[in-house]
């Protein structure tokens, strides 16, 4: 943009003049710096007041040794069900913005025990798809062995670490957020080892539109039970009426339910943009 | 006390960011970010806020990288600018 201002002008003075002032900008900006307090000054005003509350009473006020979880899920509970209803609008443009339901004009079959490749020009011919055909992409690359090998056994592992990383949100770092993109990308892993179509065929459009909505119902969920048992919305500590465990641990509880609602809403739309993304919303080949 | 070590991290990241503006190539560019991400990651976990770091690690280094990757995918290769 510079650049052509300052050669339909005829002459770098434009040039010139802007970028004295974004350097003037920037001299501001980095003399302004001065002012802040210094880095983990524990005087400056975030640290004096809120800060301390936190890191002295998040503990025996909520039973959770992660300060993070605490705070995130439920000091600031309200603030985390509406990230995770940001997410689930995420997912939701997505799919209306590029989901394409024409189906495509060409369609490729390969014949498995030959190895023939048979194209159809118009959309209406479909061959069943079974032990003798396989549908398959324009740009058709034999599947690679070793790729699919590692891929199949890496994946389990993978999902099993993302339902570790939801479940001990409350002792470790990780959380809801964390674990539903690890096994939000698990599932991506799959489409890339093996191809699009195997992986929209297993997991269905409907079923990921139905858990990204269904997390943020959770979290809503939990926060109206408590709110029907007597507290406040996400006053997790009512919820000892209802569940028979400890309740010096309540909090804990109600944190890990309210988790789990946030993975499973991160989960469903990570894919659903992903598979949108990469099939420009048609869900039939891709990356 | 880290110092040493935050000097490197900073050096790579400052050289990664430069980098991912100024290559043509737009699947270098979705890389070089990946690269980015895991590099901030690093200094979040040096300064110790792991939380943090975590989710750089997954949303930023991991998932992002594979949305630009399959953006790419589906534009062009090169950059029109």
């Amino acid at each position: 943009m510079l650049q052509q201002y300052s050669e339909q002008a005829g002459g770098q003075k434009i040039e010139i003049h802007s970028s004295n002032h974004s350097f003037a900008l920037w001299r501001l900006l980095l003399y302004a710096t001065a002012d802040f307090p210094a880095w983990g000054d524990p005087n400056s005003p975030a640290n004096s007041y809120l800060s301390p509350h936190y890191i002295q009473k998040s503990i025996e006020e909520t039973g959770v040794p992660n300060l993070v979880t605490s705070v995130l899920a439920d000091y600031r509970g309200f603030d985390t069900m509406f990230e995770t209803a940001v997410v689930f609008c995420a997912g939701l443009a997505c799919f209306l913005l590029l989901r394409n339901f024409k189906q495509k004009e060409e369609n490729f079959y390969r014949h498995i025990p030959t190895g023939v490749i048979i194209q159809f020009k118009k959309g209406d011919k479909t061959l069943p798809v079974g032990k003798e055909f396989e549908h398959i992409d324009t740009e058709w690359i034999p599947y690679d062995l070793i790729i699919k090998t590692v891929c199949r056994i890496l994946i389990p592992f993978i999902q099993l670490y993302a339902l570790y990383v939801v479940a001990h949100g409350d002792f470790s770092p990780g959380g809801g957020f964390q674990g539903g993109v690890i096994f939000g990308s698990s599932l991506m892993l799959y489409a890339i080892a093996y191809n699009l179509r195997t992986l929209v065929q297993r997991v269905k459009e409907k079923l990921l539109g139905l858990f990204c909505a269904i997390g943020v119902l959770i979290y809503a969920g939990i926060g109206v039970v408590c709110m029907a048992l007597g507290g406040n919305f996400l006053d997790y500590g009512k919820l000892s009426q209802i569940l028979p465990v400890d309740p010096g641990h309540i909090r804990a509880y109600g944190m890990l339910g309210v988790e789990i609602g946030v993975g499973i809403t991160v989960m469903a739309a990570m894919v659903i943009i992903y598979v949108n993304i990469v099939s420009i919303g048609r869900h039939d080949e891709g990356l | 006390m880290h110092w040493q070590i935050d000097l490197i991290i900073l050096t790579f990241t400052i050289f990664c960011a430069l980098a991912a503006i100024s290559v043509k190539d737009l699947l270098s560019t979705a890389i070089l970010f990946g690269a980015y991400s895991f590099m901030m990651c690093l200094l979040w976990a040096v300064m110790g806020a792991v939380d943090v770091a975590f989710t750089e690690a997954s949303v930023g280094a991991g998932v992002s990288t594979v949305f630009f990757v399959a953006a790419v995918f589906r534009t062009s290769r090169r950059t029109k600018d």
